[in-house]
């Protein structure tokens, strides 16, 4: 069973649908007993840093997030939130468990937010990439992003090289929104489901 | 590299799709999740649920409908149409729509576009504006048209994009409902003004129309309804077409 994390910054609706649409079954929660029992967790996120981390804050959540030895999987601010900061707000701490610091797109070089569909470049043969190529489009929507670094497995350019999917031991994330990104989409998040079934690789 | 994208736009009323469509194979042409879940077959890379619907009780209608789409549909769409407050927003977002788009409303209340900006986010935020040729530049008009605000468009979306919005999706009143093309000028001056997506919409009747709308006037998303209601256009080769000139698009 998947849990989708409830912290009040998420559309969670879409990515409910997205593991309907896989049969995968799975619940939307912020209590933390139910996160314990769940086999992987999903951590969704639109909008601003600064009010979700406090959020996740205000539940708890953010330590349970980084003690946690499940799979997890967070999405656009989700990922975002897994770094260690990001120039958003002024300044937000994040999770702290991906290295690096989130940053602004400069809309002098071309527009910002950065959204529609965007190809990525696969760095890496991790098993969330399974079936997936540099032809797969995926659908974007954001203003910050996380540069390169070694935990990165697939980048996408967009005036700058930047960090479309991330995976550090149980953490992954991606930044584009796979609950919307057609049959890419749904590929990936079938490639998570079926990592949650087996043990997960270290890189 | 980013693609553009071909929207679709489909006219809702009372829960049904309102626009005589001419498709074969649909069991019920009026029914605007099968035709979406079509769409999203055929390769389009957003959709567009323009509500039309006048009576407030009908609106329930809309939420409903907005939830049997997000769960069929695995790609973003937005619902625009008679939306006025953060709660009517917040009632549709929740729902499942990825973004909602404002016209009158924020004309007569700019304020919503930071309220609505400020509680979800700009990327959900699109600014509807309906543009019409007055004199030697362009009104912002409302009401299908009808109704000339008097305030000029240019600086109208400009304040659109300050106040938060995150996309704006630019009709031209002149062109809408012919089949001429789009406004190219409308367009270049409205990619001139703003650092933020703009949709073009009003005019398409061609291929060559919506390639001239990407490379001229520079859209980042072409929308249009009839040409592909009537199948006039497929999007597939609307895709091919734009391959050959050079224009990035998703092929599925």
């Amino acid at each position: 069973m998947i849990a989708i994390i409830n912290y009040d910054a998420g559309n969670l609706a879409s990515v409910s649908n997205a593991l309907d649409r896989l049969q995968a079954e799975h619940i939307i929660t912020k209590n933390m007993g139910e996160l314990d029992k769940a086999d992987a967790i999903i951590f969704p996120g639109v909008g601003h840093a600064k009010p979700a981390m406090e959020s996740l804050q205000k539940n708890g959540l953010d330590d349970w997030i980084k003690n946690t030895t499940k799979p997890l999987l967070g999405i656009c601010l989700g990922m975002q939130l897994l770094y260690e900061s990001s120039q958003e707000g002024g300044g937000t701490k994040g999770l702290g468990l991906v290295s690096g610091q989130l940053k602004k797109f400069d809309n002098h070089k071309q527009k910002v937010p950065h959204m529609g569909w965007n190809t990525c470049s696969l760095t890496s043969a991790h098993p969330l990439l399974h079936g997936l190529d540099d032809r797969s489009y995926f659908y974007f929507v954001h203003s910050y992003y996380a540069p390169l670094n070694k935990a990165t497995i697939a980048s996408c350019n967009y005036g700058t090289d930047f960090t479309a999917m991330v995976a550090e031991g149980n953490i992954m994330g991606t930044q584009f929104h796979p609950e919307k990104s057609g049959d890419a989409g749904h590929q990936l998040l079938k490639n998570f489901f079926e990592l949650t079934k087996r043990q997960i690789p270290v890189n | 590299m980013l693609a553009k994208r071909i929207i679709p736009c489909l006219d809702i009323k009372d829960g049904r799709t309102v626009k005589g469509i001419n498709f074969e194979g649909l069991r019920d042409a009026g029914d605007p999740v099968e035709l979406a879940r079509r769409y999203a077959r055929e390769g389009a890379d957003e959709l567009v649920f323009l509500d039309i619907t006048a009576t407030k009780e009908k609106r329930k209608t809309l939420v409903d409908l907005v939830r049997r789409i997000a769960k069929e549909l695995n790609i973003p769409f937005t619902v625009g149409g008679g939306i006025g407050s953060v709660k009517q927003i917040e009632e549709l977002l929740h729902a499942g729509a990825d973004k909602v788009s404002l016209n009158s409303a924020i004309v007569h209340d700019p304020e919503l576009i930071n309220r609505a900006a400020d509680r979800f986010g700009s990327q959900c935020i699109v600014a509807a504006v309906d543009a019409k040729r007055t004199g030697d530049h362009w009104n912002v008009f409302i009401k299908g048209g009808s109704e000339n605000t008097g305030k000029k468009a240019m600086p109208w979306i400009q304040e659109a994009e300050q106040r938060g919005a995150g996309e704006i999706l630019l009709t031209s009143m002149d062109r809408d409902g012919t089949t001429d093309g789009f406004d190219l000028e409308l367009l270049q001056q409205v990619n001139e003004t703003v650092s933020i997506p703009v949709i073009a919409s009003g005019g398409a009747g061609t291929i060559g129309h919506c390639i001239d709308a990407v490379k001229k006037g520079k859209a980042d998303a072409v929308l249009a309804a009839s040409i592909f209601h009537f199948n006039e256009i497929e999007i597939e080769r609307l895709k091919k077409e734009f391959l050959k000139a050079r224009i990035p698009v998703r092929l599925t």
